[in-house]
């Protein structure tokens, strides 16, 4: 026989739930406050500075720097990552479904790597003199390219390797997407008189717009807070040129041993995604709730 | 408007020939309904003549025109989905006027249009409503309506009606039957109802394994089949079918039933079957040619007397369904209110030979 708080069932509910808000509190809350907290002492750890932190940061030019890199990244990024995966996925979704896992198994494999080790290889791909696309390109009479240590091109590198490691998952995404798109909408746009691009812009987008905007959120999320890609490819340089949020606390918390700064400076992207995740899900809310 | 024309028309997917050798010709304004089985080819054949699918061998012609490779937007042609088809997002409005405005027509003509059919089918309401807050019925009219705004040369329905009750199945028939008069507008309609199809056409076509068993007015197909696959599909409850032999007998042709009444053959019917005698046939008899004895509609004119054990009973209301056993078979008859049949029960019930169909068990033909 049970004791009877076992028998109420929503006592057995919240009882199920524990191991849940456990998780959440060790792993999501405790460590946003402690970092709130953290981000309010002097570099010591020893006196409370209130906001003096995030004044500090305020004032120099390197963090606004930072900031600037941050978004730039994290836009060319997530829009490229977008329209590949987007393509891609179009393009696998046209092939007849038995070949489709072949494909798809294929176009995952970036994904499923873990980032900091396919990063090496592309280390070592960028690497000025014996790498192979600068061999390439210098066969090819082109001048060979300095990919890691000028500003453009070591931006342009982190950008190519984000796209490159975040892609597959849009692709993953839109294709359970287009393939949660009933066909006879596509029949029914064809007796209309679509062509592909008209059935594209009518029918395909407004139907994966929910998918678009979450797997977007999803990614800026992400790709705002990237820290393996630009750690192993440049450690933030050339000058500080390719520091993102994540590999900027790094620096300043842990290398330079400033840690209430470096918890000032991650946390600064909290505000800013949690506006963006408010407005990109309200308006999923919206319009699933006037397709459903 | 324009005639369809489909001749020797082939679909093979893969290995399987799920159209094998279609003739048929669709005369300007009529209603034709293609009925079957699943499976039997209906939707494939609607869907080559939308253009949806390729077709493997044949022509298809609407008008003069030989559409084969023509896409389907060129054919002006509509389409009405099973399961509707409506864009999610977008307004009843938007949906009826989607096809206008790919064809930039100028938008009050599209408004007018959009609202002429809106008023045709009472949903003018409706315009400023999505999909989603409609009921069955309404995205029904709604997807109707997206196909008379185009005011195409033909309608296509592939089974609009399966999705929806009984109840509104039956209005909307009405109401699909009131529009095709009124726009007369030649339609291909395909269906595996056969209240539907005898109910809507001016001609019904029945389809089995990918071909035409037979193409007739409705009346035709129900009291003249031609094969035994049509004489079955065609009503409900379905024709009674049972062994039989022709022969003579105190010099009348008569069909004898396995373990059943010996029915004398109208003297037409008598001569064309009679080089058959002596070999077992298979006997038709709608549920409706076996009454109760002494019924309202002329008492027993005719019909042979035959006393059975009353199997099961299904009481429909205006009518009753009596299910019993003639040898090995399971027949079933259709008696009225007056009698009270119970299960269990001996009877005699009268077999009206007038509507009797034999068919040849070789051919399945209808002799």
């Amino acid at each position: 026989m049970l004791p009877p708080l076992l028998r109420r069932k929503p006592a057995v509910a919240v009882l199920m739930c524990v191991p849940l808000f456990g998780l959440i509190l060790g792993l999501v809350a405790y460590p946003f406050f402690h970092a709130l907290f953290l981000a309010t002492l002097n570099k010591a750890e020893t006196a409370f500075v209130g906001l003096d932190n995030f004044s500090f940061l305020f004032g120099r030019q390197t963090f606004w720097m930072v900031v600037r890199q941050s978004l730039l990244f994290a836009l060319v990024a997530v829009v490229f990552k977008a329209l590949i995966g987007l393509a891609a996925a179009h393009a696998i979704n046209t092939i007849p479904t038995k070949g489709q896992r072949k494909w798809r198994g294929m176009m995952l494999i970036p994904w499923v790597i873990p980032p900091a080790l396919s990063t090496l290889g592309w280390w070592w791909l960028f690497e000025p003199t014996y790498s192979a696309i600068n061999w390439g390109l210098t066969k090819l009479a082109v001048p060979a390219v300095p990919w890691l240590s000028d500003t453009f091109w070591a931006r342009f590198s982190i950008i190519l390797v984000n796209v490159w490691v975040g892609a597959p998952f849009f692709l993953i995404m839109y294709l359970a997407a287009l393939k949660s798109i009933p066909g006879e909408l596509y029949e029914a746009a064809e007796m209309d008189g679509a062509g592909p691009w008209q059935k594209f812009f009518y029918i395909t987008l407004p139907m994966i717009r929910n998918i678009i905007a979450i797997t977007t959120l999803f990614s800026i999320i992400v790709t705002l807070a990237n820290f393996d890609i630009v750690r192993v490819l440049t450690q933030g340089g050339p000058l500080n040129t390719t520091h993102l949020f994540a590999t900027y606390a790094f620096r300043v918390g842990i290398e330079s041993g400033d840690i209430p700064l470096g918890a000032a400076v991650s946390l600064f992207m909290f505000p800013m995604l949690a506006i963006l995740a408010f407005i990109i899900l309200r308006n999923v809310r919206r319009r699933a709730a006037s397709l459903a | 408007m324009a005639d369809v024309t489909l001749q020797n028309l082939v679909k093979t997917f893969d290995t399987v020939e799920a159209v094998r050798g279609i003739d048929l010709r669709i005369p300007n304004n009529e209603f034709v309904v293609l009925v079957g089985p699943s499976g039997c080819g209906k939707s494939t054949v609607l869907r080559m003549i939308a253009g949806l699918e390729d077709i493997t061998s044949g022509d298809i012609r609407i008008g003069d025109l030989r559409v084969n490779d023509v896409p389907p937007k060129d054919r002006n042609i509509a389409m009405v989905f099973q399961n509707y088809a409506l864009y999610p997002h977008m307004t009843v409005e938007q949906n009826m006027s989607f096809g206008l405005r790919l064809r930039k027509v100028a938008k009050s003509e599209i408004r007018g249009k959009v609202q002429r059919a809106a008023d045709i089918l009472g949903i003018a309401e409706l315009l400023g409503r999505r999909p989603r807050e409609l009921s069955g019925g309404q995205r029904q009219r709604v997807a109707m309506g997206r196909a008379i705004v185009r005011d195409p040369q033909v309608f296509l329905f592939d089974e609009p009606l399966s999705n929806l009750d009984a109840k509104l199945r039956g209005q909307m028939r009405i109401e699909i039957q009131r529009l095709h008069q009124q726009l007369r507008t030649t339609t291909i309609y395909v269906t595996h109802d056969q209240v539907e199809a005898m109910t809507l056409a001016d001609r019904v076509v029945v389809m089995n394994a990918g071909r035409i068993e037979q193409a007739g007015t409705p009346d035709e197909v129900y009291h003249q089949p031609r094969t035994r696959f049509v004489a079955g599909f065609m009503g409900s409850p379905a024709m009674n079918f049972l062994n039989c032999q022709v022969t003579e007998e105190n010099g009348h042709t008569v069909a004898r039933l396995a373990d059943g009444p010996a029915l004398p053959l109208p003297a037409e019917q008598a001569a064309r079957v009679r080089s058959y005698a002596g070999r077992t046939l298979v006997a038709g008899l709608r549920p409706e040619n076996i009454r109760e004895a002494a019924s309202h509609d002329g008492g027993n004119s005719g019909g042979v007397p035959h006393d059975i054990s009353i199997d099961i009973v299904e009481p429909l209301g205006r009518e009753t369904i009596v299910y019993f056993r003639l040898g090995d078979s399971t027949l079933c008859a259709r008696v009225g209110t007056e009698v009270h049949p119970r299960a269990g029960e001996r009877t005699s019930l009268v077999f009206h030979p007038d509507r009797l169909h034999l068919i040849d068990p070789e051919t399945d033909l209808v002799l």
